[in-house]
């Protein structure tokens, strides 16, 4: 069974905004799927749609094989959900706000107790179980905000943005949680803005813009449908014309930036000690050789026209100013 | 555990957490407790001398009539602070979290009026205190007293619904904020802290068909002149009429909000 079926989905807002334009997307038992794009490209409202916050305008959503709409309470039950912004009470502590959310999925007593304390110790919480979260960094909150959306151990994680304006630190303690999760079995659908996390973490990414899905594929079929990886090759002055001759027996030749030759490699990465030995052989001197593998930026340039890594960049700070 | 069960297990731990979050928040806390007490000093120590005035109630003491007039209005601010600490949760995204989960949605109101009652039965403990500490008499006794409490309490719930209704609707707590002034004027042109009889027009007569009057008065008969079963009986219809207006505003507007998803 699939975990997410979504098909034709759409949200609409008032005054005729579409959030979300007909969004059709799998996401097997078992997978990570990260759902990449920039600030209102619709990523949070197919979240809501998906997680019963939100009704949808058109089409279908199945979660754990319910529907999102006539069978809310079910996927309620299957679903572990952690929102963008970590919201989470200041005045309570972490082991209060754990009990509760136990207590909104029906776990008492000792049962409850047992889970929580489990949960605050595998995120490196149990320390701070007793203290208000409102005292908690960043990296903190957002771990707590995982150990609660994990008390009933669901089937299928909603992360919303789950490392928006972390450290780089922070951000891969939650990486290395949400991946060791899944080794478990644990269905993660998240949405990001960086890269790099849908790059290093999700088996699959689907990128939009403007509400639509626009590519979708794992990270290494996307970057493939958009070219090679090439190199930059530093070299010594007066050597450059030169070095072109040589490199233009491993593919074409691209546009020189900063001074430095640029070869496509037809025969991908396999070919660098290649040409590393074509150019000694010719007897110019390298200064600098860097392997450049198409990104999920190219991937996104390609397919809308813009970059991504504009917003990118302006997240954590905007976070922070937030 | 079956359904019912569960949802009120989060009715209790909702209002559990109210509660906590009243005590740990200074700006809740202060307008339910400070607030009636400064007022109740102030008013009690600068007019005490109208219980001579002509037509004025039989009672033991100024303290005496005034304790239901300060109860009543702690209970009109805890359920202004309990609709500013729900919009403050739906503007952070707390509810979110809430509304994810497989409970009855209006559980959610359900916690926060439970808290607000809880509170509301805080204040009644709080205000009979001061008035035993500083000479008022009981006369409904421990019988009255515990009355007092439960009339206290279940008013707190009903005005709460007044500020789940507000924030659930607008979804900011500036806009709860905003009702501060108006429990002020709904308290002065009610009986609660000067007997309706002795007011100009046509403020005696708004005073008069006023239920918080009701409520007032029902208290009050506990404090100066016993156990009145008719007193208590027109307090809790007038409790029922507000709380179940409000209550049903605040299912409406829940509904609306779940509807849009704001």
């Amino acid at each position: 069974m699939r975990a997410i079926e979504v098909s034709g989905l759409e949200r609409e807002f008032e005054g005729a905004i579409r959030a979300v334009d007909g969004v059709d997307l799998e996401v097997a038992e078992g997978e990570i799927y990260a759902f990449l794009g920039p600030n209102g490209a619709g990523k949070t409202t197919t979240v809501r749609m998906l997680t019963t916050l939100l009704r949808p305008t058109g089409g279908r959503a199945l979660v754990a094989g319910h529907d999102v709409v006539d069978e809310a309470a079910e996927v309620r039950r299957a679903i572990g959900v952690a929102l963008q912004e970590a919201a989470l009470d200041p005045l309570m502590t972490g082991r209060e706000l754990i009990a509760l959310q136990a207590t909104l999925h029906g776990l008492v007593g000792a049962e409850a107790t047992r889970r929580g304390d489990a949960l605050l110790a595998r995120v490196g919480l149990a320390q701070a179980a007793d203290r208000r979260v409102g005292t908690y960094s960043g990296g903190m909150r957002r771990r707590l905000d995982l150990a609660s959306a994990l008390v009933h151990e669901p089937r299928v994680l909603f992360l919303d943005e789950p490392t928006t304006g972390l450290d780089p630190v922070s951000r891969k303690a939650i990486w290395e949680e949400v991946a060791a999760l899944n080794r478990e079995g644990t269905t993660v659908f998240l949405t990001t803005q960086y890269l790099e996390e849908a790059d290093n973490l999700a088996d699959r990414v689907g990128i939009i813009a403007k509400g639509k899905i626009v590519a979708e594929g794992t990270p290494a079929s996307l970057k493939a449908e958009v070219g090679k990886p090439h190199l930059e090759i530093g070299l010594a002055d007066g050597s450059a014309a030169q070095a072109e001759r040589v490199c233009t027996a491993f593919g074409r030749r691209l546009p020189e930036k900063e001074g430095k030759v640029l070869v496509e490699l037809e025969g991908g990465a396999a070919e660098v000690a290649k040409v590393v030995r074509a150019l000694d052989d010719a007897g110019i001197a390298v200064e600098s050789l860097d392997l450049v593998e198409p990104t999920l930026d190219d991937v996104f340039v390609a397919k809308t026209g813009e970059h991504l890594e504009g917003d990118i960049e302006q997240a954590p700070a905007a976070a922070e100013a937030g | 555990m079956n359904r019912l069960g569960v949802n009120l297990r989060v009715v209790a731990a909702l209002g559990r957490r109210s509660v906590r979050q009243t005590f740990r928040r200074p700006q809740l806390f202060a307008p339910i407790l400070v607030f009636p007490t400064l007022l109740l000093a102030i008013q009690t120590g600068g007019a005490g001398g109208a219980i001579e005035l002509e037509g004025f109630p039989q009672v033991n003491g100024f303290l005496d009539f005034m304790l239901a007039g300060a109860m009543v209005q702690a209970c009109l601010l805890a359920g202004n602070s309990g609709g500013i600490a729900l919009a403050v949760d739906l503007e952070m995204g707390f509810t979110d979290r809430l509304f994810a989960a497989p409970i009855s949605r209006f559980a959610i109101v359900a916690g926060r009026l439970a808290g607000t009652a809880a509170l509301g039965a805080v204040t009644a403990v709080w205000f009979i205190a001061i008035g035993l500490i500083f000479g008022a008499t009981i006369e409904g006794g421990v019988a009255g007293a515990i009355l007092v409490l439960a009339l206290v309490a279940l008013s707190a719930m009903a005005f709460g619904g007044i500020g789940a209704a507000v924030a659930l609707y607008a979804g900011r707590a500036s806009v709860v904020q905003g009702l501060f002034p108006l429990v002020f004027v709904i308290l002065f042109l009610s009986d609660a802290f000067f007997p309706a009889n002795l007011m100009l027009e046509p403020a005696g007569t708004i005073a008069e068909y006023n239920p918080l009057s009701l409520i007032v008065d029902g208290i009050r008969e506990l404090v100066v002149g016993g156990l009145d079963a008719g007193a208590v009986a027109e307090a809790l219809a007038a409790i029922a009429l507000i709380g179940g207006l409000s209550i049903a505003l605040s299912a409406v507007a829940l509904r609306r909000r779940l509807r849009l998803g704001a």
